[in-house]
């Protein structure tokens, strides 16, 4: 059976002792240079501490701004008041423009979502006459600069006489939002077992309830990580939104946008932080609420999968 | 009576009704389920950018009467307008060397990154800040922050490294970082997700077979990874070359960062030309294609294969 | 063959063990291995051979113990330069790189010059039969070329030991059978050192000059193929290799090792493994085929009789197996050379010498794996 192998040293001239007992680290393969070895990996960590340097010091800096009563030669303002933001509030109708923003963003989730997940379905199942064609129709608007299908649409919606209206700023959002649900449910639906479907049929099923029963409880999550992209996505978007909206249908990035380049060098430099700040704030609030559902790799690799052609 | 089977036979025709026939080639009522979106991409993309391009064709009287040139009047003003033609160049400026940094510099933190570490959750949440910051806050960030008498100012001064403040924002370099800024996060996620897509056993293979690190990363991950690099520098590419607000907060937008989507709102909404807005527009659509193609035709010279995992 | 081992004239594993993350996944492996042996390492999943075989490897680092060839130590060098071929259990082979630039790979890290690296590779692909294919892409070829084209890329290099895990396990059943056949050929031709993880018992003892047969990262016995086949060193280990008839039963009479046993129903003469002593609780483990229904052509054996009730006959060709009911309600599987009627009494009988008998020690449940687990579920 086992023989127990002498440990005392009978080995050859210039072998170490054997040291059966000593417990080492179970973390690195032997020959592996450890994470903090390698001149790489300075320059890595380096780069990486430059990068969140300037991303917390313009946070940092812009919260502090909208704080401040003025602030321009020293460190830190001199005092700190909460002015700005109720100025913001009253001058620029924040709750309207907050308004304005959440309304056009669960618009757009709502139809993209309604018109776009059934045409996921039908890409990742089936085969029919010119399914190449409708893909690539369905690539396009994610895949150009927004100005250049943009200004087009924004001079349609304008000759139509829909020029600053909320229905045209929620329209042109559609655009990008569509393809983009539809590109990331299509893989999303192909990896469900398609099985499944044949079983609940054989078991008696309709369609329908194929569809109610079966398939939407698992596309949920799909559904909810694709309305967050969205969500993301529109809220931020500025080309589109700028330019077909006006004074009453304007979204916040655009609101701001307008504060920072109004004629005569445009608001206060504070003013403007503190909305920012509000915008930044919103923002946290949703992605906190997303991030409940859904891991951040999720977002940006359901991208890639779909971009994947 | 049948005739005899001469060699090959040939398969019988369907004698199933046309309902089944259409089925067979995908056609039946389910298809039903595409209408909306098509309705929605015709009617909000197809023709807005076919009339874009009909638009393009039929420029405003001034322009007719400055440059000639009949129904392409349009395109002889884009090109021989150096104020417009030069923006080419300078977005080219711009969103290259952007694209190409984003995509270089994920690739070592990518690798560094990719075992499991503590923290790496929370690393990885705060890499996707940026992304949603967007790029107005961003930009109004910079102007605070990277100004002349912003911290990082002030903190180099300290220090002694400068004497004079450094002109970070209102010119090119400002545009830059918000580029880098929003584009490097996504390009690491990208270039991250296809990483771990390599199946890690091939790596393992190559070890056994005596490849140091260095032959392995060459030899084995490079070609691997490629085609996925090729996808993140376009997609990151596409998104700087579309660079707007930024380009005029917190650049030089009459001056080193007039980019073209800065030339076709100034037709669009100060000159309200129509036509040369969609004509810069467009423009800005088939560069971008040109470049996309030329780095799609290097992807497919490599290797044509998956990334890993048995066939 | 000019394919011929370097060769080394032992392997020693001493104390070798891993535990990372508050688990023990290998505990003391000791084994030496002479040059040209074929080893099998071989256990339920979890048992830790995959760990042992990556260590060795030098994919893992070890936490206790060492690996020494010839006295030296190796368990301290990188994996790159071991100087092992390794099979992967789904082959690994570069995507990227057609048949012969996969295979020529380890040749070119050890800068060997090209013109032998061409007649190397050319000579390996003759060796597993896919001279037309040397020019496709892995995406190109079957799962059963893959896996000789892994087998090749690993043994080209001429390396002093080769490591497979699991290698056929991706393979349908056919071509599982023929390619152990065609893994066997090769060691006997080429001579090669071979360690090969499997958890197929079969399949080890076909192939194998020795087998180590682990458990929870414990070394359970290691032996050769007819060691482990006719003497099973635990009840485990012989539930392991096939002996399907576990039963408990009290020792009631004890003469060196000859054991008398009573319980469900029957009074059994065995043979114990390891000592008992009477009042014992033990477990008597029996070979299916060693466990027969009485009939002309096979008297009683021992003076062991069983009487059972059939429940089931399956057709075996040459023989039937039968499921029998005990009269305390436990199954047991049984041959027959003849098909009993179901629902009929029969009489059993087994050698002695073949019903072996060990402790039986309390069954925890928490420390099963998956597949004990739901083997048990099934037995009922």
């Amino acid at each position: 059976m086992t023989a127990k192998t002498d440990t005392s040293g009978a080995h050859g001239v210039g072998s170490p002792p054997p040291t059966p007992t000593k417990k080492r680290s179970g973390a690195r393969a032997p020959g592996e240079r450890s994470l903090a070895a390698s001149p790489t990996t300075w320059f890595v960590w380096a780069g990486t501490a430059a990068f969140f340097i300037f991303l917390i010091g313009i946070l940092v800096s812009v919260v502090v701004d909208s704080l401040g009563k003025s602030w321009f030669n020293t460190w830190l303002p001199e005092s700190f008041s909460k002015d700005w933001y109720s100025n913001a509030w009253g001058q620029f109708e924040m709750t309207h423009i907050i308004g304005v923003t959440l309304i056009v963003a669960v618009v757009v989730i709502v139809i993209s979502v309604l018109v776009g997940v059934p045409a996921a379905y039908l890409l990742a199942r089936r085969n029919f006459p010119f399914k190449k064609t409708v893909t690539l129709l369905f690539l396009l608007p994610v895949l150009m600069p927004p100005i250049t299908y943009g200004i087009p649409l924004a001079t349609v919606m304008y000759n139509i006489g829909l020029g600053r209206t909320l229905t045209a700023v929620i329209l042109v959002n559609l655009v990008p939002s569509i393809p983009f649900v539809i590109m990331t449910m299509t893989p999303f639906i192909e990896q469900i077992n398609p099985t499944i479907e044949s079983a609940a049929r054989m078991s008696g099923a309709s369609m329908r309830r194929v569809f109610t029963k079966i398939l939407m409880p698992l596309l949920i999550p799909g559904i909810l990580a694709a309305s967050i992209l969205v969500l993301v996505r529109t809220v931020g978007m500025f080309d589109l939104t700028f330019l077909v909206s006006g004074p009453q249908s304007d979204t916040l990035v655009v609101a701001i946008y307008r504060a920072m380049t109004a004629a005569g060098g445009g608001e206060a430099r504070q003013l403007i932080s503190s909305m920012a700040v509000i915008y930044t704030l919103t923002m946290m609030v949703i992605l906190i609420v997303a991030l409940r559902f859904v891991s951040p790799t999720q977002l940006v690799a359901r991208v890639k999968e779909s971009r994947e052609d | 009576m049948t005739s005899p089977a001469l060699g090959r036979s040939t398969a019988t025709r369907s004698t199933a009704s046309m309902r089944h026939r259409l089925a067979e080639r995908g056609i039946d009522t389910s298809l039903l389920m595409l209408v909306p979106a098509l309705i929605f991409a015709l009617a909000l993309f197809v023709y807005p950018f076919t009339y874009g391009i009909g638009l393009t064709l039929q420029p405003s009287a001034a322009t007719q009467e400055k440059w000639g040139g009949g129904a392409f009047s349009n395109y002889v003003a884009f090109f021989k307008d150096s104020f417009v033609s030069d923006s080419v160049w300078l977005t080219m400026r711009l969103a290259l060397p952007a694209a190409l940094f984003n995509v270089l510099a994920s690739i070592p933190m990518a690798f560094k990154l990719r075992h499991r570490f503590r923290g790496k959750k929370f690393l990885t949440t705060l890499l996707v800040l940026p992304i949603t910051l967007g790029t107005v806050l961003t930009a109004q960030g910079l102007l605070i922050f990277a100004g002349r008498q912003g911290w990082l100012n002030r903190f180099l001064m300290q220090i002694g490294v400068i004497d004079q403040p450094l002109a970070l924002v209102n010119n090119y370099l400002g545009v830059m970082f918000s580029l880098v800024i929003s584009g490097f996060p996504f390009a690491f996620l990208l270039i991250s997700s296809y990483l771990s897509g390599i199946d890690p056993s091939i790596e393992a293979a190559a070890k056994t077979m005596g490849a140091d690190w260095k032959q392995r990363f060459r030899r084995i991950i490079l070609p691997l990874l490629a085609p996925g690099l090729a996808t993140t520098f376009i997609l990151t590419f596409v998104l700087a070359f579309s660079v707007f607000p930024s380009a005029r907060l917190v650049g030089d937008a009459m001056g080193s960062t007039r980019v073209m989507a800065l030339m076709a709102y100034r037709a669009f909404g100060e000159q309200i030309d129509y036509p040369m807005a969609s004509t810069i527009a467009i423009m800005m659509g088939v560069i971008e294609l040109v470049v996309i193609t030329a780095v799609l035709l290097w992807r497919s010279f490599l290797y044509k294969g998956s990334t890993g995992g048995k066939g | 063959m000019a394919i011929a081992a370097s060769k080394f004239e032992s392997l020693e594993l001493q104390g070798v063990g891993r535990s990372f993350g508050g688990i023990d996944a290998l505990v003391d492996l000791n084994l030496t291995v002479r040059a040209g042996e074929f080893i099998a390492l071989l256990g339920p999943s979890g048992c830790g051979k995959s760990t042992a075989l990556n260590c060795l490897a030098g994919l893992l680092p070890l936490t206790h113990g060492q690996i020494l060839i010839d006295g030296k130590r190796v368990d301290t060098v990188a994996a790159e330069n071991r100087g092992f071929g390794m099979v992967f259990q789904n082959y690994a082979l570069f995507p990227h790189l057609t048949v012969e630039k996969n295979i020529a790979f380890g040749l070119q890290m050890r800068n060997v010059p090209k013109p032998e690296v061409k007649s190397r590779v050319a000579e390996a692909i003759a060796l597993v039969k896919l001279e037309e294919h040397a020019k496709k892409l892995p995406g190109q070829l079957s799962g059963g070329q893959q896996q000789r084209v892994a087998i090749a890329r690993a043994v080209v290099m001429e390396p002093r030991l080769v490591l497979m895990d699991e290698p056929l396990s991706n393979l349908d059943a056919k071509l599982r059978l023929e390619m152990r056949t065609e893994i066997r050929r090769l060691h006997q031709s080429l001579g090669l050192t071979t360690l090969y993880v499997t958890h197929d018992q079969e399949e080890a003892l076909s192939m194998a000059d020795r087998l180590v047969v682990l458990r929870e990262g414990r070394v359970q016995q290691i032996g050769t193929p007819e060691d482990l086949h006719n003497n099973p060193a635990n009840w485990r280990v012989a539930d392991f290799m096939g002996y399907r008839n576990l039963l408990d039963l009290d020792v009631t009479a004890v003469k060196g090792s000859a054991v008398t046993l009573q319980g469900e129903g029957f009074t059994l003469r065995g043979t114990a493994v390891l000592p008992v002593t009477v009042g014992d609780k033990a477990r008597a483990a029996i070979r299916p085929e060693d466990l027969v229904v009485v009939s002309p052509a096979e008297p009683v054996r021992g003076g062991n009789t069983m009487a059972a009730t059939v429940s089931v006959v399956e057709y075996h060709g040459r023989e039937f197996a039968v499921g029998v009911t005990s009269p305390s309600g436990r199954g047991l599987h049984v041959h027959s050379d003849h098909a009993p009627a179901i629902g009929s009494t029969v009489e059993l009988t087994a050698d002695p010498g073949r019903v072996l008998v060990y402790q039986a020690d309390a069954i925890d449940v928490e420390k099963l794996s998956v597949e004990e687990r739901e083997l048990a579920e099934v037995r009922g």
